[in-house]
């Protein structure tokens, strides 16, 4: 679609979602994901006879694609996400038949998301120092989000019925291996069979935000602004998210702080257990971070698949084939011990 | 034979050019494509001066694991032959032959890590140098 289109598409929707007149202008495309568009663009409402300037984003569901829930359900989510006191850019309009195909809008928030950056540049030395404790914060809140009850998020993928959560995350994983490797793994083998014999006996389901980490999350030089990027969310063990975000590759290369990059493990589990009355048992985080790595080597093995397949030419997608190497040394590592 | 340039002297020049002319030329998205380009082009000619001997580490490993077995020559052979003993190895990993502490776990933690520290030597020095491991 281009950007004149949906500014002309738009605009009745818009006129109608909020009873009065609307001009859209400065559409532009963001960097997208390979399951939906990203837009930029700035409404002028009217609330009775006062102008109002809204910056929104604009994601567009791509048909296809492998997605767990619509962008209604999204939408929802981030309602209910905010509603439990997480900071997650406020949905603002959702529809499908203006632009022939699923979207919403959110609020434009501005801040950094560049994980690269983030770990190094001076500007954020001070967000550095408040994160470990709103990340913290922010994790407890998105756990406390009600699964069930009024407004229920039934959509989310949940854990097998009379099978225990850990158990159907490691299921889940590895059925996505068998069906997307072309190539044999030895390290992941080891790492699937080291899982199997430690898994928790978590009880606990709570909403899990599933992608977790530095790169997914919108900062500002003071420190947090917003949790981003909710399309992996899931309902499983609260502790998966703690491993996730101490998961390798989210460390940009300052591999001295596993949190992110930014902190040691141990600050987040105190503020966590903190923020969420939850104790923090790190062995069970340390299972969800060697599955954590696993998880991100299988992912990309995914993403190089429409590689390999000729669904996409792109340098990048061909370059993160090469990356599976990566998670496969740092599996090793923490199943020998030299991770921790 | 070729005449010069050899490969890795083409190799070179493709990659300098991506780094010294079309990363400083560029911006946004595409600097980073470019970017990623560039680092693409190192990867090729670092495995293409590995190959040889990351291959008959790989095959000796898997021999000591999995018994002796003649090494087949050219590059597509070998890695048909190698894929076939992977797949080998990874059921009986996971028939759990491996599972307790033995000298044949130990045995295949070493091997899986030799095989993968060579896989970084051409993708990712830097992970090794993290870790003290580049020797």
């Amino acid at each position: 679609m281009k950007p004149d289109q949906i500014a002309a598409r738009l605009t009745p929707f818009l006129e109608r979602e909020t009873g009065g007149p609307v001009s859209i202008a400065n559409v532009r495309t963001m960097t997208g994901g390979a399951t939906r568009e990203a837009w930029s663009l700035d409404a002028t409402v009217h609330e009775g006879d006062t102008p109002r300037e809204l910056g929104l984003v604009l994601l567009i569901f791509r048909p296809g694609g492998q997605r767990a829930f619509s962008a209604h359900d999204e939408f929802r989510l981030l309602a209910a996400t905010r509603a439990a006191g997480a900071p997650v850019p406020k949905p603002m309009f959702v529809g499908e038949e203006a632009l022939g195909r699923p979207f919403y809008m959110m609020e434009r928030l501005s801040g950094e998301t560049i994980g690269r950056r983030l770990v190094r540049e001076e500007r954020f030395a001070e967000a550095r120092r408040a994160l470990p404790v709103q990340l913290a914060e922010a994790l407890a809140a998105i756990h406390r989000v009600p699964l069930d009850g009024r407004d229920a998020l039934d959509f989310l993928p949940r854990p097998e019925p009379g099978k225990p959560v850990v158990a159907s995350e490691l299921e889940r994983l590895e059925t996505m291996y068998r069906q997307i490797t072309v190539e044999p793994h030895p390290a992941f083998e080891i790492a699937f069979r080291w899982l199997a014999e430690r898994q928790p006996t978590s009880t606990d389901v709570a909403l899990v935000h599933g992608d977790f980490r530095i790169g997914n999350v919108m900062v500002g030089e003071e420190g947090l602004r917003a949790v981003l990027d909710w399309e992996l969310a899931h309902a499983g063990d609260p502790y998966e998210d703690l491993g996730w975000l101490c998961v390798r590759s989210w460390r940009f290369g300052v591999d001295h702080l596993p949190m992110g990059g930014i902190a040691r493990r141990e600050e987040l589990f105190d503020a966590y257990a903190r923020a969420s009355g939850r104790p923090v048992d790190p062995d069970v985080v340390r299972f969800w971070e060697v599955y954590g790595n696993l998880r991100w080597g299988v992912f990309t093995l995914v993403q190089v698949r429409s590689f390999l397949e000729g669904l996409s030419q792109s340098v990048e997608l061909a370059s993160i084939g090469r990356r599976t190497a990566e998670t496969e040394w740092e599996l090793l590592n923490l199943i020998e011990g030299k991770g921790f | 034979m070729q005449d010069r340039p050899t490969i890795y002297e083409l190799l070179r020049s493709v990659e300098r050019f991506l780094r010294d002319d079309v990363v400083p030329a560029t911006d946004g998205r595409r600097q980073f494509l470019a970017r990623v380009a560039a680092n693409a082009i190192g990867l090729v000619e670092r495995e293409l001066q590995g190959e040889a001997e990351h291959a008959a580490r790989e095959w000796a490993g898997l021999d000591a694991l999995l018994g002796e077995e003649p090494m087949p020559g050219g590059r597509d052979a070998l890695a048909d032959a190698v894929r076939v003993r992977n797949d080998a190895l990874c059921a009986r990993i996971r028939a759990g032959e491996y599972d307790a502490a033995s000298a044949a776990r130990t045995a295949l933690l070493a091997h899986v890590r030799a095989v993968v520290r060579d896989k970084l030597l051409v993708t990712n020095r830097a992970y090794l140098e993290a870790d003290g491991d580049l020797g």
